[in-house]
């Protein structure tokens, strides 16, 4: 298969990037898209050219690793699929294909295609943890937990915090991601005596750290590759009003 | 500062605070529409009925329930236009553009909020200042006094006006082009309150949707029916 890229290249944090055109030729069928990236990358090199910089690590889908903005969508058309998992016999032979890194105000952008997404690990310092005693694991069973709560914390759980949500989103707001790793604990009992300072700490990091305000337009719940639902949202929203009002009144 | 101060102040400040007052004055807007719409309605029940209906806004209380609803209204606009402004302001200066932009749901009503907002915005203050105060018009002469059976006096013709009002083309259009913007504000503002004060559920969500489409259509029916009747229908104007 062969395709055109227009891919964006910039330095580095503090110069201007700038869209490059690249032929990707002879791409085998079954390459995923950072394979294809990897043979373009090839051609570069031996050309005596810079290597297109992108992120990357598992390469199965469950790290949260690997970015890229293609034709305008985090993570590719695909519903429910990173960009490692994103195949090239999804595009039509001859397609060009737009590739730009995750953007936002927050995610600075390092080289090329690759962003900083360190202000995620600011939030889930600020309160995305249970604070436990450290020694012999617990009985799987001293804690009952219903069918329902636990796999509402499994569904937010899922989130690999790869940024898709705020890339996709118009006000760069992170509340898929803050609202998915508050929701997971806030929904166990492990997580309950800190639900309310989790939600106000991890709001206030976020909103700290540069990400925009939600408008409900739901694109971060179409592009997320691990289909997170916006019921966080709407969770994280009634935790925060009502941890304030008891903070309020504390 | 003690610790009530300090929990507001930092509620005010956050962007989930913001969004939840945004969502409360957007309810007592949304309440107030349809409270409108049956006054106006009003007018097709007769001169006389909407006319006693409007004595009876400005006299209840002693005159003083009038003004606590235009300063509540007033505030709760205030506070709403306010925040959406700051909430708005913060976004265009974090988010940044794509050489490819491309929209995966977000529909267009809800892409266009700050847009239809500000232009409901300068269509409340041209509706205020035509039928509220009114400038630029003869409304408040006596051509527009008129008397009300079991009432002494003359009382204000607001039927007179608003078929006067309804018979000029180009407010008319306004008005109507307007009315259509708000509509498509209501449409996704009706579903945002649900999600940002967090009732709204994946079950929930396409009857809450359903509701707020089927409320915009409702507003959007009701008062285009005033504008309609009497330019294009004559109602009122023989």
């Amino acid at each position: 298969m062969n395709f055109t890229l227009k891919v964006w290249r910039q330095n580095d944090g503090d110069s201007k990037g700038h869209i490059e055109e690249y032929p990707a030729e002879n791409i085998p069928i079954e390459a995923s898209f950072l394979e294809m990236l990897d043979i373009v990358n090839e051609k570069i090199i031996g050309d005596g050219g810079s290597p297109i910089h992108f992120d990357h690590d598992c390469r199965e889908g469950i790290c949260g690793m690997c970015s890229l903005t293609i034709n305008g969508v985090p993570h590719g058309r695909e519903n429910g699929t990173t960009t490692c998992q994103l195949h090239m016999r999804h595009f039509d032979d001859g397609d060009t294909i737009w590739i730009e890194p995750f953007r936002a105000g927050a995610f600075p952008v390092i080289r090329d295609l690759v962003v900083d997404r360190s202000a995620f690990d600011r939030i889930i310092a600020a309160g995305g943890y249970v604070s436990v005693r450290t020694g012999a694991a617990p009985d799987a069973n001293a804690i009952p937990i219903t069918k329902e709560d636990a796999d509402h914390a499994f569904d937010s759980a899922t989130c690999i915090g790869c940024g898709a949500c705020v890339a996709a989103c118009k006000n760069s707001s992170a509340m898929l991601f803050v609202s998915a790793k508050a929701s997971h604990l806030n929904h166990l009992p492990q997580g309950a005596p800190e639900k309310d300072r989790r939600a106000l700490n991890m709001v206030q990091a976020m909103d700290e750290a540069g990400f925009g305000n939600c408008s409900n337009h739901y694109e971060c719940e179409a592009v997320c590759p691990k289909s997170i639902s916006a019921d966080n949202v709407a969770k994280l929203n009634r935790d925060y009003a009502a941890a304030a009002v008891r903070k309020a009144l504390a | 500062m003690n610790a009530l101060t300090r929990a507001v102040l930092s509620f005010w400040d956050s962007s989930i605070g913001k969004k939840i007052l945004v969502a409360g004055t957007g309810i007592a807007l949304l309440l107030f529409l349809p409270g409108h719409l049956i006054g106006n309605l009003l007018l097709f029940a007769g001169k006389d009925a909407i006319n006693e209906y409007a004595l009876w806004l400005h006299n209840a209380g002693h005159g003083g329930l009038v003004w606590v609803a235009r300063i509540g209204l007033l505030t709760v606009l205030v506070v709403h236009v306010l925040l959406t402004v700051q909430l708005t302001v913060r976004n265009r200066a974090v988010a940044q553009k794509y050489s490819y932009p491309a929209t995966n749901r977000a529909s267009r009503s809800s892409r266009m909020m700050i847009w239809s907002g500000l232009t409901i915005l300068a269509f409340i203050i041209y509706h205020i200042s035509h039928f509220t105060v009114r400038i630029g018009n003869d409304y408040n002469g006596t051509a527009y006094l008129t008397s009300l059976p079991g009432h002494e006096g003359d009382v204000h013709n607001v039927h007179k006006m608003i078929i006067d009002g309804f018979s000029h083309t180009g407010n008319t259009v306004f008005y109507m082009v307007a009315i259509t913007i708000l509509c498509s504000h209501l449409s996704h503002g009706f579903a945002s309150v649900f999600q940002t004060l967090g009732l709204r559920s994946r079950k929930s969500d396409l009857l809450i949707a359903r509701a707020g489409w089927a409320y915009a259509l409702l507003i959007w029916v009701g008062f285009l029916s005033i504008p309609v009747a009497v330019l294009f229908f004559g109602y009122g104007r023989t």
